[in-house]
Order: structure tokens, then sequence, then C-alpha cells
């Protein structure tokens, strides 16, 4: 039941995003996909989520040949970058969108969607905010609309691009313990891309570091830390920031 | 005495400027627009109501006004598709020769009318491309109903996707790409979150578009042949009443043409009013 992506490759015109990827994660992994702009790692999540297409390559997960899977046949919650919210329907539309597209035959009753909406909007924290339009709401709101309306379609694997790249730092550490704390509740196989090293160290339990095209090393974050496998990884990793020291702070001021 | 000093706040300009600005604006739409406007009125009624209701309800009107609103009702739909179309290859994918496709589009515009019609009648009249089949067939496209639509078609080409195109590319694929992901599928996709997001756009075009249709009279005029009370348009019935110094009565169809137009604005403010909420919301992010 894990995810196992082998040799993926992709070419963009004259640019080669991803030159032969290959990594797994075991089910229920938190995957953190770190490296510069460039590197490849948001190709390999919309290839995960059927928004990009392979050129070569495989990927296994939940026991389906997953490149062979139609966008909707895969149910992948995606949650992007800017969010992409539905600009003109409300919180709770918007959430109930991916259970009203579905066919009649396995769509549910009205009264089920309106329940699931209320279910998902107290777990994201917006029980009040189901009337609201996207364009009413604060960035960190957004965020977890599009987590809400993601999770909503009960998705076998949850793909994140850049889940705090739009907010500012205070939020973003809120959001960050938010988000490990709900993956923790739900266990679902979560990939995040993310440039910042510090993230990606914190909240991956599995991180991927990528540079041009192929992944350079994976491995737990203590792993990475201890051992960076190639000068790249050591360099890039070694502009984190040290954990906070409250009084040499203060101090240093 | 206390002289109180009040200084003007850095972005508001010195009041003579914003006032002769304004003169300017207001001076220039009135002697360019409102004034024709109002004479087309007063003139049509230079003979009286009585006239004026007589120059409308003549057959050969009836016949310019049914033959308008046939035409409009047949290419603002099909362009309304067009543009649709058009602008969704052109804004949400990549493929080559895309530039060309707009040039392409833009073509009617720059294009004069008359030419537009020429070219419909060196493809389609009797002594053109198409003219031996067309007749073998007893198929009529020139002098007749269906050349009118071609040439209104033709001419009223670009306006919904000129209007849709930068509002889509602008929008860009993301929420299309989220309905995906969300299990939709293309044309659920586009139903419920490419045109909403493109309605106010689309209404603008469309009607521009019809008041363009209903207004056209080079590339008309050359297709029509001009058989009055059977090809004849609003537009062309216009000018033969004119020219056969009529001049009140084709003020009195101008005045119904120029209502059509201002009708059309009317309901897009209308629109626009109601919907306000809406519009600001999708407008906004």
């Amino acid at each position: 039941m894990s995810l196992v992506i082998e040799k993926v490759q992709k070419r963009f015109a004259d640019f080669e995003a991803l030159r032969g990827v290959s990594l797994s994660a075991p089910d229920g992994a938190f995957l953190a996909l770190l490296g510069p702009s460039g590197s490849g790692k948001t190709t390999l999540l919309r290839i995960l989520g059927g928004l990009e297409h392979a050129d070569l390559g495989h990927v296994g997960f939940a026991g389906l040949d997953w490149l062979t899977l139609t966008a909707r046949e895969r149910r992948a919650g995606f949650v992007f970058q800017q969010y992409a919210l539905f600009k003109h329907m409300t919180v709770a539309k918007n959430i109930a969108f991916g259970l009203e597209v579905r066919p009649a035959r396995n769509r549910p009753a009205r009264a089920e969607i309106k329940r699931r909406v209320e279910e998902l909007l107290s777990l994201v924290q917006l029980e009040n905010l189901g009337g609201r339009y996207p364009s009413q709401l604060s960035g960190g709101q957004r965020q977890r609309v599009a987590l809400a309306r993601a999770l909503a379609i009960e998705p076998r694997m949850l793909l994140l691009d850049e889940p705090f790249g739009a907010l500012d730092a205070k939020v973003r550490k809120d959001l960050r313990a938010w988000l490990r704390a709900l993956h923790k509740q739900l266990g679902l196989t979560t990939v995040f891309v993310t440039h910042d090293q510090e993230e990606a160290l914190e909240l991956g339990d599995l991180v991927a570091v990528m540079n041009e095209g192929r992944i350079e090393q994976i491995g737990t974050p203590d792993a990475l830390r201890n051992r960076p496998a190639t000068p790249f990884v050591a360099e890039f990793l070694e502009t984190v920031a040290p954990p906070p020291r409250p009084y040499n702070v203060v101090a240093l001021h | 005495m206390k002289v109180i000093f009040r200084p003007r706040g850095p972005t508001r300009d010195h009041p003579l400027l914003r006032w002769s600005l304004t003169g300017i604006a207001l001076g220039f739409i009135g002697l360019f627009l409102v004034l024709p406007l109002a004479t087309v009125f007063t003139e049509a009624l230079g003979e009286g109501w009585r006239a004026a209701l007589d120059a409308i309800t003549d057959p050969e009107a009836q016949s310019a006004i049914r033959l308008t609103l046939l035409a409009a009702a047949i290419a603002v739909p099909l362009n309304a598709l067009f543009g649709i179309a058009a602008s969704w290859a052109v804004a949400k994918f990549d493929f080559w020769g895309k530039g060309f496709l707009v040039t392409l589009i833009d073509l009617p515009f720059s294009i004069s009318p008359v030419v537009s019609g020429l070219i419909y009648v060196l493809m389609f009249g009797l002594q053109g491309w198409f003219g031996d089949t067309l007749r073998d067939h007893d198929i009529k496209i020139i002098f007749a109903l269906p050349g009118i639509v071609l040439a209104t078609i033709f001419v009223t080409f670009p306006f919904v996707a000129r209007e849709l195109i930068p509002l889509m590319t602008d929008q860009g694929r993301d929420e299309e790409e989220a309905a995906v992901s969300l299990g939709a599928g293309g044309f659920s996709t586009f139903r419920r979150v490419t045109l909403p997001n493109i309605k106010w756009g689309l209404l603008y075009g469309v009607l521009l578009c019809n008041a363009r249709a209903m207004g056209e009279f080079g590339a008309v005029s050359v297709v029509s042949g001009h058989i009055r009370g059977l090809t004849d348009t609003m537009p062309l019935h216009i000018e033969a009443l004119y020219n056969d110094y009529h001049y009140s009565a084709a003020f009195a169809v101008a005045t119904l043409l120029a209502l059509l137009a201002l009708v059309t604005l009317a309901l897009k403010s209308l629109l626009e009013w109601r919907y306000a909420d809406e519009i600001s919301a999708v407008h906004h992010h």
C-alpha cells in the first residue's frame, strides 16, 4: 500500500523537468519534496495529481497503476499554491464541489452533502464561515478551505503545493503545527512541495531533496541533517536557521 | 482674523484642473454622443407622432425590422459559441500557431466591411467560386438571408472572443485544474467553473456583438441586393428612405434602431446593478 515512484521522466519543450525520479514512501507518510525552484518538485507533484502527464516511468500507489488512472479516478486531494478556490461560490459550495460533480448514481443525497460540509468546516475550524465568499476570507482561512475541499472527496492521497507559500510568517507557524496534527489524525499519505528547508525538516517525516530534475537524497530529517549524501544537500540544508534559543535571541538584540 | 489654510491632499488635483477636465469630457460627450442622438429623436418627430408611427408600421419597414432581428438572432449566438470556443482554446491551452490565431480573430476589425461583403459575393455569387454548384442545387446565399447572416457573422466575429481572451488568460487554469482534481469532467468543469467566471465578460461581448450585428451596414449592403420588403435590413431601409427624401421616416426607423441599442445597454446596467455583489465577489481576489 505504499507509494512507489519509478524512473519518472518529464520534458517540457526544451526543459528537462524530471530526469528519472525514483522514490518510495510507506503508507501514511508525510513526504516533503524539497528543492530550489526549477528542481522539478512541483512537476512531480502535478504528475501525482494527474494534472501533468509523465513521459516515462511508473507510479504505484494503493495497489494501483497510478499513472494510467485519470485525475478523477485517482481521487488525489490537491491543494494549490494560490488555493484556486472557486471565486463565485461560497465556502460551503467550494467544499461540496467534489461531491456534487459525482455522477448521480454515487452522489450523496443533498442532506448528506450538507452534513459532510459541516463536518469538514468544523475539522478546519471554520464553522460559521460556510456562507462567505473566498474574497471575504484571510489567507490562512482560504488555505484551510482549500484543504477541506480536497478532503471532501475522501482522497486516497493528499498533495500540497507550497502549502504555506502565500502566508505571512506568524500564520505559517500556526498552520504548520495544525497541519501536522491533522495528518496524525487522518493518517493520509501526504506529499507536499516546499523550497523552505526549515519547513520540510520540521513537517515531513520523510524528506526528498531535489535538484535539476533528480533526487539528491531521501531520508528522515535527522538522517539528512546528520549524513548529507551529496555536497548539494549539505549546502542546501546548511542555510537552515538553528532552532530558536529565546534567551540568546533576546540577549543579542 | 484667523486665516484657515486648508492644504490639498497629496493625491488631489487642483480644483481648476479637475473642473476643466470634467468640463471637457462632458462637453465632448454632449457634442459627439448626446446631441446627434437627440437630433435623431427630434427629427423623427419632425412631421408628428402619426407620421413617425406610420414610417415604422409600414410593411417594408416591418420586413426590415424582422430581417434585422432574425439575422442578429442567428449571428449572435453563433459568434458567442465561437468566441467562447476560441478564447477557451487560446487561454487554457498552449499550441503552435496560437499568436497567428489571435491575429486572425482580429481580421474582421481591420478589413473594411465592404470588402468583407465582396468576399462573400466572390465566393457565393452567380459568377463566384461556388456559383454554379449553388445554382444547380437551387441554394440562394447572395441577395438572400444566408448571405446577410454570413456577412453579419464575419463582421461581428471578434466581439465575444476579444472580450473573453484577456479575461480568461488573466484567470489562468488554476480553478479548472482544481475542478478536475476534484473529479469534475470537462463539460462539468466548463459549466460550473469556467462559465460562471466569464459570464459578465460574455454578456458584455454578446451585447456589443448584438448592437453591431443589428447596425451593420457596409457588408450587408453588398450582399443584400437591396430588395425592398425582402432583403433590406433596418440600416439599409433607413438609407433607402433617406435617399428618397423621406427624412422624418428615415429618422423614425433610425430612432427604433437606436432604441434597440439603448435597450441592450440598459439591460446590461440593470444586470450589473442586480448582481453587484456577485460581480465584486468574483473580481476582487
